[in-house]
């Protein structure tokens, strides 16, 4: 069974369509990056997933529960909140811009949610968040605040936050746009070793390389559209037109 | 003298219990009042801005008036005397609401989305996403600017004189008439001026006890 299966998906924004029919599917474990020019519809796409917004048509689930189903014209018709509630445990999202809470030092932020969303008690969220900073090699700034850390830091927090969780699949929408090169490099080399914990991954990125060496299947995504979908060596090596002329924009730097 | 400060400083009990009740009363209700002003319930939230333009664009003594006069007025319901405390402190609980209540909205409004979202992908019910992330960080933002009414509701109890309550500037009013002096009156303005100084110097202090972050 798939994590996650998304069908016919169609968003709109007033006049504006932003996807036009796109299929997703993640098995578990599973790790597929999502690449395309700005405007093609990813973070949307990603959006939606994450039930952070409603699409018009299509449908949604996660491990065969429907969080959305079609109806007869092919609409949307969402699940009750109290499902889909439920469903947000199944998987995180790390975001481009971390949003951590500022007024929680680092700790707290990890393990919040653990003890007052999954009940979880303290010690034990304590001690996972402890492990997982300590994976992120941020064990000696539990007690900082998120203003004292660099970008790269957040954003380390922020993977931990999301993981402390145990979510089965883990979104990422452009996780390194808002940092420096170097930092990007830290976080990157950082999601690359996450491979071993068996999460499925859905990221959307415009790091080509990275998502080239993380990826068991690439999308690429164009004006709301799914064009190429398949491995990393597939898709790179694709004659589509369109995957051409994007492949020599990004890498003309 | 003590036949000036006695006066005076039964006079400040009653201004600092006004005070008080208004603080205690007003800073919550005007929590509810911009959550309404901000529900997604048109009629309700209409209400509200009529009810939160009417005190601010209104004078807070005529308003003591209305609460106090308006019951015998309207409806010839004769109260006791003694409810021109309890009118004097409607008057200012409902006044203060108002003003604190788009003090609140400034600042729930100014929380970046991101909060909110981070919260619920995180799966927080809206009632822990609010009172756990976004209140704590409102009142950081908030508190430069309730400091400035705290002080000035410091000031606004003299307008208890309008309704004849014994606050403070009543009983300097009244002494200084009696005395043909200045005395009374230099003595409350510095009384006033103690009051807020301390009123000023604690909100400093819970503005410091909150710097351990930045937003």
């Amino acid at each position: 069974m798939n994590v996650l299966e998304m069908k016919n998906v169609r968003k709109d924004f007033g006049s504006l369509e932003v996807l036009r029919g796109v299929d997703l599917s993640v098995s578990e474990g599973e790790i597929v990056s999502v690449i395309g020019p700005s405007g093609s519809g990813k973070s949307t796409l990603l959006r939606l997933a994450t039930l952070l917004e409603r699409m018009d048509f299509g449908s949604l689930s996660y491990e065969g529960i429907a969080a959305a189903y079609e109806d007869e014209g092919g609409r949307s018709v969402y699940a009750s909140l109290k499902t889909l509630k439920d469903l947000k445990s199944i998987y995180g999202l790390v975001f481009q811009s971390f949003h951590l809470f500022p007024h929680w030092n680092v700790l707290q932020n990890v393990t919040d949610a653990v003890i007052h969303v999954q009940k979880r008690p303290r010690a034990e969220a304590e001690e996972r968040g402890r492990e997982l900073l300590s994976r992120m090699g941020l064990l000696e700034k539990a007690g900082s605040y998120p203003c004292e850390l660099s970008g790269g830091q957040q954003q380390r927090v922020a993977i931990a936050r999301a993981l402390a969780l145990r979510p089965k699949l883990l979104f990422f929408d452009e996780p390194t746009s808002a940092l420096d090169p170097e930092m990007s490099g830290e976080v990157l080399k950082l999601i690359l070793s996450l491979r071993e914990l068996k999460i499925a991954m859905v990221i959307v990125t415009h790091e080509m390389g990275f998502a080239r060496e993380i990826s068991d299947r690439i999308l690429f995504m164009a004006e709301g559209s799914v064009l190429l979908s398949g491995p990393p060596e597939e898709v790179f090596r694709s004659e589509n037109e369109r995957m051409k002329s994007f492949l020599s924009r990004v890498q003309s730097f | 003298m003590a036949e000036i400060l006695l006066p005076l400083l039964k006079g400040l009990g009653v201004s600092f219990q006004i005070f008080l009740i208004t603080l205690i009363l007003s800073l919550p209700l005007g929590l509810l009042v911009s959550l309404g002003r901000m529900s997604r319930n048109g009629p309700l939230s209409a209400l509200i801005r009529i009810y939160i333009s009417i005190m601010r664009g209104t004078p807070l003594m005529l308003q003591l008036f209305v609460v106090y006069y308006g019951p015998y007025y309207l409806f010839r319901i004769r109260l006791s005397p003694g409810y021109r405390n309890i009118a004097v402190c409607i008057g200012f609980v409902i006044n203060y609401a108002a003003y604190f209540a788009e003090i609140y909205r400034s600042g729930i409004q100014s929380i970046p989305k991101g909060q909110y979202e981070a919260a619920e992908i995180l799966g927080y019910s809206r009632a822990q996403s609010f009172l756990r992330i976004i209140l704590p960080q409102v009142i950081k933002r908030i508190l430069p600017a309730v400091t400035n009414e705290v002080i000035t509701l410091v000031k606004d109890t003299s307008l208890a004189f309008s309704i004849s309550v014994m606050e403070m500037f009543t009983a300097a009013k009244a002494l200084s008439s009696a005395q043909s002096s200045m005395t009374p009156l230099i003595a409350a303005g510095i009384f006033y001026y103690i009051f807020n100084f301390i009123v000023a110097f604690l909100m400093e202090r819970l503005e410091k006890r909150l710097d351990y972050y930045s937003i």
